[in-house]
């Protein structure tokens, strides 16, 4: 599933075979991928899902002299919980995702927006690291990791490095990675109270967001926010967190008028764009109504004690 | 050139394959299997679904180095001498119309009935969602996996 933002007509493109060569490796360890990345550098691709670099090789938007499939690497493939975090692993799938009770237990809002994403072959194939690598401003993942506080661990020969979510994300299809690093795993805290929701708004059932939404909240029996970080998918040129508007809807009740006036502050905080899915103009609407509904969504859970 | 090795539909398949080549191809241009059909090449329509080891994969998302050791299967390989209670409910309830967008649906349809023997229509909704018919012949489809579902219960 690729990204019209990188705006080619991938229609025109032959899409019937990879049109050009490269050395492909197979690493049986971290260390012999990190050899390599080290080696290759900007040259190199890292694959594991195929859904996007597959995709993106095919109508030449990439063209990498030198392709590391990580699948070989064993240990990569978890959903764990240690203390106060869950840790998934860079082959940990969609559809690993989508049918864990950890993370439906602790983070229901990546869990909603797995089971919304692509269809079940895609969500077989794709990884989680992958979806936050390939850095689309419509990754439907970002947005409920952002609102749990997400991390990327990333390893390169020169050490590891622990990644808040949201200084990742540069641009579309641009993250803050070093050329000779790789992203092996990434680290959720765990919510203590409150709880969290995904929504998104898309054309038909299997597409990319036209805009999303994820709330993490805690709100009392009265419906009163009493904190909430809130996260938006597909209206800036990165995912992102509405910092100011998570200042002003402290305090204010869930579906009241005085809420549905601060939402008006969302827009100095995004600048989404025009594109094959949305105007910007429908896009600026309905991620305010994606917020509301998601914060609805979140204070029920919390009412039903999920 | 890399060898690779790794069974379809049963029998064991030994290449050498350029790093580049794609299932899909693999599986059509040279071992003849055109039940996978390509039908947009970047993941969208699900015509080149397949099972590898028993879950669904795209081929035309798929290197063939990738799936050394590993087990495809496609509609040619479902049944040996009959058809599948997934095949012959299609054909009863008219659940093909220019056939193009069917092996994929097959192939989901067998894999949804397996995961989920009595599924409910949202299940079959979910499960077929990837695969497009630009016939619109959805609603035959579902019927047919419906009584495909029963077919297989009283098997």
């Amino acid at each position: 599933m690729v990204n019209t933002v990188y705006s080619v007509n991938i229609t025109a493109r032959n899409t019937h075979i990879i049109p050009f060569d490269f050395e492909y490796y197979e690493p049986r360890s971290l260390d012999e991928a990190l050899e390599l990345l080290s080696k290759y550098r900007e040259q190199a691709k890292i694959l594991a899902g195929g859904t996007d670099l597959l995709v993106k090789m095919k109508t030449r938007l990439v063209e990498p002299r030198v392709v590391i499939n990580i699948k070989k690497i064993p240990g990569l493939r978890y959903i764990v919980e240690e203390g106060n975090y869950v840790k998934i692993g860079a082959l940990t799938t969609l559809r690993d995702i989508e049918r864990s009770g950890i993370i439906q237990k602790h983070t229901p809002a990546l869990h909603d927006a797995v089971k919304l994403m692509g269809s079940i072959q895609v969500r077989n194939m794709a990884t989680l690291v992958g979806n936050l690598c390939n850095a689309s401003p419509a990754a439907d993942t970002a947005p409920p990791l952002l609102v749990h506080n997400a991390r990327v661990v990333a390893l390169s020969k020169r050490g590891r490095r622990v990644i808040p979510l949201e200084e990742f994300f540069k641009g579309p299809g641009l993250t803050t990675l070093e050329p000779d690093e790789i992203v092996v795993e990434v680290l959720i805290e765990k919510a203590t109270r409150g709880s969290s929701a995904f929504s998104k708004i898309s054309r038909v059932a299997v597409d990319l967001a036209i805009a999303s939404a994820a709330v993490q909240a805690e709100i009392d029996v009265n419906g009163v926010v009493e904190s909430a970080k809130i996260a938006v998918g597909s209206v800036a040129p990165r995912p992102l967190r509405l910092k100011l508007l998570e200042e002003k809807i402290r305090n204010l009740r869930v579906g009241s008028s005085e809420l549905k006036e601060v939402l008006g502050v969302i827009d100095s905080e995004i600048s989404p764009i025009t594109d094959v899915r949305s105007t910007a103009e429908y896009r600026r609407h309905v991620v305010k109504v994606l917020v509301w509904d998601t914060l609805e969504r979140v204070y029920r859970r919390i009412r039903r004690g999920v | 050139m890399v060898k690779v090795s790794f069974r379809v539909n049963g029998e064991l398949i030994e290449l050498d394959v350029s790093p580049r080549e794609l299932l899909i191809n693999t599986l059509r241009d040279r071992l003849k299997l055109t039940s996978v059909k390509y039908g947009c090449g970047i993941g969208e329509c699900g015509a080149c679904t397949v099972l590898v080891n028993g879950e669904p994969v795209l081929a035309c998302l798929t290197l063939t180095v990738d799936i050394d050791g590993k087990e495809v299967t496609t509609v040619e390989g479902l049944s040996r001498n009959s058809l599948t209670s997934v095949q012959e409910a299609f054909i009863e309830e008219g659940a093909i119309q220019c056939g193009y967008c069917t092996p994929g649906f097959v192939i989901m349809a067998e894999y949804l009935l397996r995961e989920v023997p009595n599924p409910t229509i949202t299940d079959i909704r979910e499960y077929l969602k990837g695969n497009l018919c630009r016939c619109t012949g959805y609603v035959n489809i579902f019927r047919a996996v419906l009584k495909a579902a029963k077919y297989r219960v009283n098997k």
